[in-house]
Parts: structure tokens; sequence; C-alpha cells
């Protein structure tokens, strides 16, 4: 297969070859290629179809900027849709396809949409699918979302790996062409701590596109030897193939590198690409600038490019876009196309100039006019020119550049919402208004375009940002070409002109959107979709609001502009979330004895980012339930054993401990006795029920408070902001204690029994009494904590030890238990236990409820300040009738009670209307034989014994209940006391 | 952002939980006449700025330091940062 459209020369390394597929075809390329350049130097011109006519469409930059030649990249897992072919590095056994079509390429069943474009003008989303309303969701949306969306995903998991990464800097230097390179040479040679990125995997520039010399040297071989003198600089790092996606707060930048990329898949153990968080003192952005189309009838053919693009692929790709190429221009940089290509061997069809007094050449012909129309099915063929005499000039071309003149790359200067300012003399916006804090701007980015300004400008903005004395080093000579241009965006009367490749905006959208009354930019934007989808309008926003204005009768600056946002270029969901994905989304915490409950058989929930285990199923057990009940009768009959580990423990000591537990408990603790335990109720400042637990006094000044395992975080910062911003003198010092200590609920009859076996000390109902609690040892002397405190309504304690030994003590709690079959239980029957018992949890303090609600109304001291008392004596939350927690039990024995059911009245209708309230937690009790449920009733407190509907019209449920006590086993509380 | 912490010098905001204004700071006193309506409006009642604003900063993964940060909310400038502690005392909640 040869390459015929391949000159000699330029960057790529024609030693090597690269085999690569384009819809299944085999081509060759070099490295140093892209996918865009490979394909053109195999004559591929058509690359992919628009996105809503489905036209035919080649490559239109050589850039990041690229609108049209979308591909899929590479096949199976790694298969990446909508991937600029502008920006693929070619490798050998690459493979694309192209995207957004039925059928081939070459013949797009969609294409009959460019027949009906009338149909489908702006806006047509919001007219022609109004009406019947039924018949968006069923007929319309369907077909739209299956005609619409560009390229398609793999549907498989990502096998690569991303990563993230900080770095600090003085000095990050945005693009490595003149003025980055200059901006860094001088950062660098200072001894500053120097980053530059680039996008490109090539660093220089238009340096690499270009022909100019600096000093005696060739652009590119300069840009080479500036990068190779920048590479021995230890202070410097040089970042190809890392694009900045945006400039945060306080000198904070994304960039993502494209680690692998340009591999067919990544080297084992490195990363597919990595976000840096890059954090530096100053910036200097030197971002270049992109060239702009013009507007003329058909200007999408394949072929129709631009112009400067048509330069890159010659000069550093060493390509021609085709063996005839013509040149559209409203400035001299269009010449430079025609000029360079010339004398590559090129044949030039002519240059188009909107000028009358555009530069003449001897080698090619300079017509003065405009190209109205073009004609080529599947690509160009001939451009029709209007001269400025009123005659007409076919030419014959299978390329045309366009020259519209240049725009800054002021992106990254917006992200904090800097408005770009209108510069008349090169007729485009330049950074304006406030940049972000620590950024400035230089060479094209800036509006100097010359190679002269560039070197010039990059080397002061480091000096600048740097605050370096002194004289500037001296810039190389270089080219230093005036700006000589005539604002030219759309050629007169031309209506099928596209300015918005990528969404198919042409200049008719944007006049019919004025016309429509569309007056902001904002509202042109998305009434058209101009400069929206993956190249967020680089080269198509500026033609866009030139119409607008003069339909306006108003000035460019006039109108405004949109401003950017981040990402810079499109940016994989992966990188961003980097590890952080699957099992690794957060990290996990395993209690210390995790280990021993995997070897039992554990099946494992996660509560939080804890790792808790549910039940332990045993042989021949074949229903959780059947598990769960076993436990939870083992526990009940004889002695069970948990781990509670996960509930939060906070250390309050202080002389003012006790004082500060006041304040933060709606119930007192000021007379609570050493060696005493309490459940304490917080609320938030609100009056609702913020969360429960216990607090234990082990010393007049010391307590230790449990949490919940959810809240033990949101907890303990907000006592932290009690102790720190209410009381700030309070005698008080607060340490989260959850991780040091392994702690064990160890609940039923014999629970005594066993830890006598363990505990050194007489722990007998006289010498530690019901909610005792005091620092004891194990084991013939291992510091441990005890608490007689019982989720389960059972005689029980919970015993804490240092968290190095909570594996050990598990095992020895089943050792010395044996004799009294004890049962290791999970959450799932630690829940059913503490709903037959009638224990609110996180299902009833749900964030809507008051210790009213909870029957805990009187628990709330009205005798102290605590946190939430004042607001909770609001009337609106103290209203006769409100709901009360009660317990729920079906009449029918074998009827469920599902949590989420409402109550409502046994006659009467059911709805929302008629709602008496609802069940929150519910469970099959294996002591009773049926379902049980917790719940919160209307004056509930007032209906025992009433029997009621609990519905759920969503899952077909309506069962007969019966209002009882939340305390449906030992509603007296012998067990626990025994 | 970048928070200048007052004790560990500039930390990342992400090492950072947000709460709000910092006249949370300003807790009503319980046994006031009108201590109904005083709660009433410390809990529900903010001013909103597009500009200067007190707000309180936990640093959560850090030294647990409650903060009163004055960010620009229009910039995300920030112009001084202090314990929330010592704010707190210039306030008169010392007891």
């Amino acid at each position: 297969m040869t390459q015929k459209n391949r000159l000699q020369g330029g960057q790529v390394d024609t030693t090597t070859t690269c085999k690569f597929k384009f819809d299944g075809k085999s081509y060759t390329a070099h490295s140093g290629d892209t996918l865009a350049s490979a394909l053109l130097a195999n004559g591929v011109r058509l690359m992919g179809r628009s996105f809503k006519y489905h036209r035919p469409r080649g490559v239109l930059s050589a850039g990041s900027e690229e609108p049209n030649a979308l591909v899929e990249l590479r096949n199976g897992a790694r298969q990446e849709p909508n991937t600029r072919a502008t920006t693929i590095e070619m490798f050998d056994g690459l493979s694309a396809n192209s995207q957004n079509r039925l059928g081939s390429l070459r013949f797009d069943l969609l294409a009959i949409n460019d027949r009906f474009s009338n149909f489908l003008a702006a806006g047509f989303y919001y007219k022609t699918f109004m009406w019947p309303a039924a018949f968006w969701e069923k007929i319309y949306e369907p077909i739209i979302r299956k005609a619409a969306g560009l390229g398609s995903l793999s549907l498989q998991d990502d096998p690569d790996v991303y990563d993230k990464g900080f770095l600090h800097c003085d000095l990050l230097i945005i693009g490595a062409g003149p003025a980055g390179l200059m901006a860094a040479l001088t950062a660098g040679r200072a001894g500053a701590n120097v980053i530059l990125a680039d996008e490109d995997f090539r660093m220089g520039g238009r340096l690499n596109s270009e022909t100019f010399s600096i000093d005696d040297a060739a652009g590119a071989d300069w840009a080479a030897a500036t990068v190779a003198e920048l590479a021995n600089l230890p202070n410097v790092r040089l970042m190809s193939r890392t694009t900045v996606i945006g400039a945060f707060d306080h000198g904070i930048y994304g960039a993502v590198e494209r680690v692998s990329d340009h591999l067919p898949t990544p080297e084992v153990g490195k990363p597919r690409q990595v976000l840096w968080r890059i954090y530096t003192k100053q910036t200097v952005l030197a971002a270049g600038a992109i060239e702009r189309p013009i507007a003329f009838e058909n200007n999408d053919r394949p072929g129709i490019m631009l112009a400067s693009s048509i330069r890159s692929y010659a000069n550093r790709f060493a390509v021609a876009a085709d063996q005839r190429v013509a040149v559209f221009t409203n400035n001299d940089d269009g010449h430079r196309t025609a000029a360079d290509l010339h004398a590559k061997g090129v044949k030039i069809s002519a240059v188009v100039d909107v000028r009358a007094d555009a530069p003449r050449s001897h080698d090619y012909e300079v017509l003065h006019g405009e190209v109205v129309n073009t004609k080529g099915r599947l690509g160009l063929a001939f451009a029709e020119v209007k001269l400025a005499d009123g005659t007409m000039r076919v030419l014959e071309c299978g390329a045309l550049g366009m020259a519209g003149g240049w725009n800054p790359n002021v992106h990254m200067t917006c992200h904090q919402r800097g408005r770009p300012a209108w510069n008349e003399d090169i007729a485009a916006f330049v950074p304006g208004g406030a940049l972000p804090p620590g950024m400035s701007v230089a060479g094209a980015a800036n509006g100097a375009f010359s190679t002269y300004a560039a070197l010039t400008s990059g080397a002061a903005a480091a000096q600048k940002a740097l605050g370096l004395k002194g004289r500037l080093p001296a810039t190389p000579q270089a080219e230093d070409a005036p700006v000589n241009l005539k604002p030219f965006w759309y050629v007169e009367g031309c209506s099928r002109a596209w300015l918005d490749l990528q969404n198919d905006v042409t200049v008719k959208d944007v006049k019919l959107s004025h016309q429509e009354g569309f007056r902001s930019v904002e509202h042109l934007k998305r009434y058209t979709t101009l400069g929206m989808a993956t190249d967020q309008g680089k080269t198509s926003n500026m033609g866009g609001l030139a119409i607008m204005a003069e339909l306006a009768g108003k000035a460019i600056p006039e109108v405004g502009t949109t401003i950017f946002r981040p990402p810079y270029t499109p940016t994989a969901i992966g990188v961003l979330a980097g590890r952080h994905r699957g099992q690794e989304f957060h990290p996990k915490r395993l209690t210390p004895s995790h280990r021993w409950a995997e070897e039992q058989g554990a099946v494992f929930v996660e509560v939080g980012n804890w790792l808790r285990a549910q039940w332990f199923p045993r042989a021949g057990e074949t229903h959780w339930r059947e598990t769960v009940d076993r436990e939870v009768l083992a526990t009940r009959k004889s002695v069970g054993v948990c781990d509670v580990t996960t509930l939060g423990k906070v250390d309050v000591q202080g002389a003012d401990a006790a004082d500060f537990l006041n304040k933060i408990y709606c119930n007192g603790f000021a007379k609570l006795a050493v060696g005493k335990t309490r459940y304490g109720l917080m609320l938030r400042e609100d009056g609702i029920a913020m969360d429960d637990g216990t607090a234990a006094r082990l010393a007049e000044d010391h307590f230790v408070v449990t949490t919940t395992t959810a809240n033990a975080l949101p907890v303990y910062r907000h006592m932290e902001f009690v102790r720190q911003c209410l009381f700030p003198d309070m005698d008080v010092q607060l340490i989260s204690t959850t991780e040091a200590w392994a702690q064990y609920a160890v609940a039923g009859p014999n629970s005594r029994k066993l830890l006598e076996k363990i505990v050194d000390q007489d722990i007998s109902n006289d010498a530690f009494p019901f909610m005792a609690c005091a620092n004891i040892t194990i084991c013939g002397g291992l510091r441990a904590r005890l608490f007689r405190i019982s989720f389960s309504g059972e005689l029980a304690y919970e015993i804490a030890v240092p968290s190095a030994y909570g594996d050990a003590l598990m095992r020895r709690i089943i050792e010395v238990g044996a004799e009294f079959d004890v049962t290791p239980y999970g959450t799932e029957a630690l829940g059913v236990m503490r709903i037959e018992k009638g224990h609110a949890a996180g299902n009833e303090l749900n964030g809507t409820t008051t210790a009213q609600n909870l029957g805990m109304g009187r628990m709330v001291s009205k005798k102290k300040d605590s946190i939430g008392s004042t607001l909770s004596e609001r009337e609106g939350l103290n209203a006769e009738g409100d709901v009360r927690q009660v317990g729920i039990r079906p009449v029918n024995p074998d009827d469920p009670v599902p949590a989420g059911a409402h109550l409502m009245n046994a006659t009467g209708p059911v709805d929302a209307g008629h709602d008496q309230g609802y069940a929150t937690s519910a469970c099959f009790s294996p002591n009773l034989g049926h379902a049980i449920a917790l719940g919160f009733l209307k004056d509930g407190a007032n209906r025992m014994g009433e029997k009621m509907r609990l519905v759920s019209p969503l899952t077909g449920i309506d069962v007969q209940v019966e209002i009882v006590s939340a305390h449906f086993v030992d509603p007296e509380g012998e067990r626990l006391r025994a | 952002m970048i928070i200048n912490h007052p004790l560990l010098g500039p930390r990342d905001s992400a090492e950072f939980t947000y709460l709000g204004d910092a006249r949370l700071i300003d807790r009503p006193d319980w046994q006031s006449q009108t201590a109904a309506r005083d709660f009433y409006e410390y809990g529900y009642l903010r001013e909103n700025p597009a500009g200067w604003h007190e707000e309180l900063w936990f640093h959560e993964a850090g030294d647990r330091s409650w903060l009163v940060v004055t960010r620009n909310t229009v910039t995300h400038e920030i112009s001084k940062v202090e314990m929330a502690r010592d704010v707190a005392r210039k306030r008169g909640r010392s007891t």
C-alpha cells in the first residue's frame, strides 16, 4: 500500500512503518504521524459523518480543536468513542472506525437527514416534537436518541488504571510553542521550579508546522534544541502529552497526562492517564491561537480545512492534503500555506483573497474574490469562485484551505470569569478582565502573532512572573510579520454555510435564531447548539458571534462573547475517578476481628466505610433468615457475641466534661455517678433528633461517649463545634477513639457466666449492676473496659480492649463460651433483637423525628440549656396528635409488615390525604413467630390495640395490623437487670 | 482553594469540611425573654452575600480545628483565617 500523498521531510520517522486499520481497511504510516495525517497520506479524506445531517466529513484541523474527524479508537473493552483523529498518535496495530453512520461511511443511510434539513433547523426539537405530547417519550425520543450521539461505548469495564498526582512549582507554563519555550528557558536558567506542559506529543507548537527559522536554525530544530536544554535542567519538568484542563482557585491547575494513550496497551504497572493537581505560584499561559474558518456555501466537504492545518500536515507530517490545493483567505497568513505547499511540489490551484491589495506571487495565481460554493460528492472536487469583477471561475482542487484569521486561545483566562476583550487590529478577542490570580499570557494567546513577538513576550512574562531583575535575554532573530487582515466572516447570500461543523450549525440557523428573537449570545448558543459538544466551539464561536452582531447592527464587542469553563478538551471520566472505582471507591475499614469473622464464613455488609458481619451461615442453612433466626434464638436462650467495634467512640476528658455532655445531650449528665452509664439523646439545634448512644463515666472528669456507626464522624465534628465555637473556655478535650478500641457485645442469660471466665474481677449483679461501667483487666492483666448495657434487651455487656487484642479476645470468648454454646451474631440478628425490644435506630432517627415522636419527649431537660432544647419546644413540633413511635403486628400472623408501608384507618379512603403514619423498621421475630415492625403513627400513644391497614400500593401490600407497644419482648425490662 | 491555617500554614481545602456562616458562633442565651425568637433567627436566617463572608470550616482531615475563614464568595479570595475559638472568645463566649 503506497502513501500517495506522502511528501519529503517533516518530523515523521520514515524509517519506521506502522500498520493501522481504518474501518477494517489496512494502511501504513510512520511514527510521528497522527491518525489524521496518516489517513491523509493514504489519500483518505472521508473520515466521518456529521452529527445531524450525516454529511460526509473529513478533517478540519491538525490539533485538539478538531470538530469533525471523530472516530472510535481501538476495539473491545478499550474502544473509545469521539476520539479526535488529529490527536491520536500513530502506533503499530492501531485500529479505528468511523462513527455516527448507519451502514458504511460512504453510504450512510441517515444521510437522508440532509434532504430534510429544512425540518431540522435551529430549535427543531422545540418546534417539531411538540405535539402530541404523548409521542415524545414513546416515539420521538427513542428515534432521536438512536440517530444522535456520535460514537458508541464498548459497554465493558475499562481495563486500564488511572492515577492521580500532585505537583508544586514556582511557574507553570501552559503550551510549549515559541512563547512557552522561551518562558521556560528564561525561568529555568534563573533556577526557578518550572513545569512546562503541552498537549502535543512533540513540543514546539507552531514552530513544528512552519518553515520559519530562528537565528540560523529551522524553527523545529530550534525548538528541539531548546527542549533538550530544558530537559537537562533539574529544576524544569517537561510534560508533553499533558493537557492543562482548568485553572482553579488559588493557583491550582488540573492537568491530564496521557501516559499510555500512544501505546497499544499500557506497559505493565503504568497507568493509562494521570490527573495532576498542580499547585503553582505563577502561571504563563502560552496556549497559542486557533485559526478560524470562513463560512461559504457547502464549506464542509472533506478536503476543506483550515489553511494552517494544511501547512501543518505538509511541514510537520510530510503529507499533502491533496495533490491540488487552493486557499481562501482574508489575510496574509493564508498565503503561507500556498507558498509552503508550492515549495514542496504541490500544485496550487489558486489563492482566493477577499482583499484587493493581496500580495501577488510568481508561483501561483492569486485571485481577488470569494469562494461561493463547492462541489464533490464524498470530498471536494471543485471550488466555485466569484471574482471581484463578477465573473465566475471554477477551481479544480481536492483540498481548500480556509484562512479567516486567528483567535487567541483565551480559554484558560475565562475559567474564573475573566471576560475577553476585543482587539480591532487582529479582529479577535484577547484575554481581558480579571485573569486567574498569578496568570499572565504570552505569545499568540495574547494576540502577539509573530514568532519574534512570541519569543519576546514569553521571556518577558517569565521574568515578570518570577520578579527577576535585569535585562531580558536577547531574543533570537525570527519572523516578525505584521498582521494584515480584512475581517471577513461569511460570504454574502450563503445559507447552508457551516459555522459549527460538529453540531451542524449553519449561517441560516444563526439568522433564524435572530429572526426568532434570540438576542443574547448565550441564547444563540443554546438555541442553535453553536459551540457545544466536544470541541466547545473552538473553531465556530467567533463566526456565529460576528454574524449575530451584523444582524443586530452592532459591533462584535457590543454583542460580547460566551466564556469558557473547564475542561479545555474532553476529559475521560476514568481519569477523574482515578483509583476510586469499584471496591476502591472509598476506603474499606475492617474491624480487628475481621479475619476471624471471615474464617467463620460471615456474610459482610457495608456500613459507612466499614465491613460488618451481617450473619454467620452454618452448614445446612439454606436461607439467611434461617441463620438469623438461629442467632437470635440462641442469644436470647443462652449467649451470643457481636462485634460492635464500629460504633463511634469519643473520649471526653476535663474538669468540665459533665457540663459539656449536658450541652450536647438533651438529657442530664451532671449527676451521673462515676462507674455508671447513661443513654443519651443528641438533638440538632432545630430540635430534631440527631443521634443517640451512651455515655459512660469512668472518672469524675472522664467520659466515654458512643455514637451510631454511620454518624461517628458528623457527631464528632458537631461536638468539636460545640466545644470550640460555642464554649471555647470549657475545660474539656475530645478525641475520637473509635479505632483504638475493639468492642464486643456479649448478650444473653449466660453472658455473665461467660465473662466471669475472662474478667479478672467480680461482676456479680451486686458488684456490677445494670448500667455499670469500669476500667478493668481481663485474662490476668490486659486492660479493658466493661459496660453493662444492652441493645438486645437481654442481660448483656459490652467489653472493649485495645484494638490489637480484638482478634484474640473474640477467639477467647468463643473458646470459653463453648460450654454455653456461645453464638456469634451479625448486624441482622442485632437488628431483629433491637426491633423486638423497640429500640430506635437510624430508620427512626431519620432526620425528621423529635424526641417527642420517639416517645422520649420527657427526656428533654427543661432545667438546663442543651443544643436543640429551645427550638424543640416550638409549637409545630409539639402539636397534639403528632406521630409517636409504635409497634405494628399483623392480625394474620402469616402477613408481612414491610418497612416503608403506610398506616391507614381500618375504614375510609386509602390515599395520601388520609395517611396515618408509616412503618420504619421491620423484621421477622423468631421469638413471636411472626413479622413485626416499628413505625410512627399519628397520636400513636393513644391508639394501642387499634386495628389498621398497612398499605403499600406500589408493591400491592394491604394487610390488617394491630397497633401495639414497641416493646415486643420483655416490656418490663426484667432480663437486662437480672 | 487553599486555606492558610493559622497553625499549620497553607492547606488544600479538600482537607476541610464546610459548615456555613460564622454567625453560628453567636448562639443566643436560652434564658432570654426572647429566646424562642432569637433561636429561630439563629437557626434559620442567614445572609447570602455576593462578596465577603465569614464562614466556618472544619479541618477534618487535619488537626480538627474549627476556623473562621473570611472569603469572597464571588472571587474565592480569602483575606483572613482565624481560629474559631479565638473568634468565639472575642465575641464574648468565654464563660
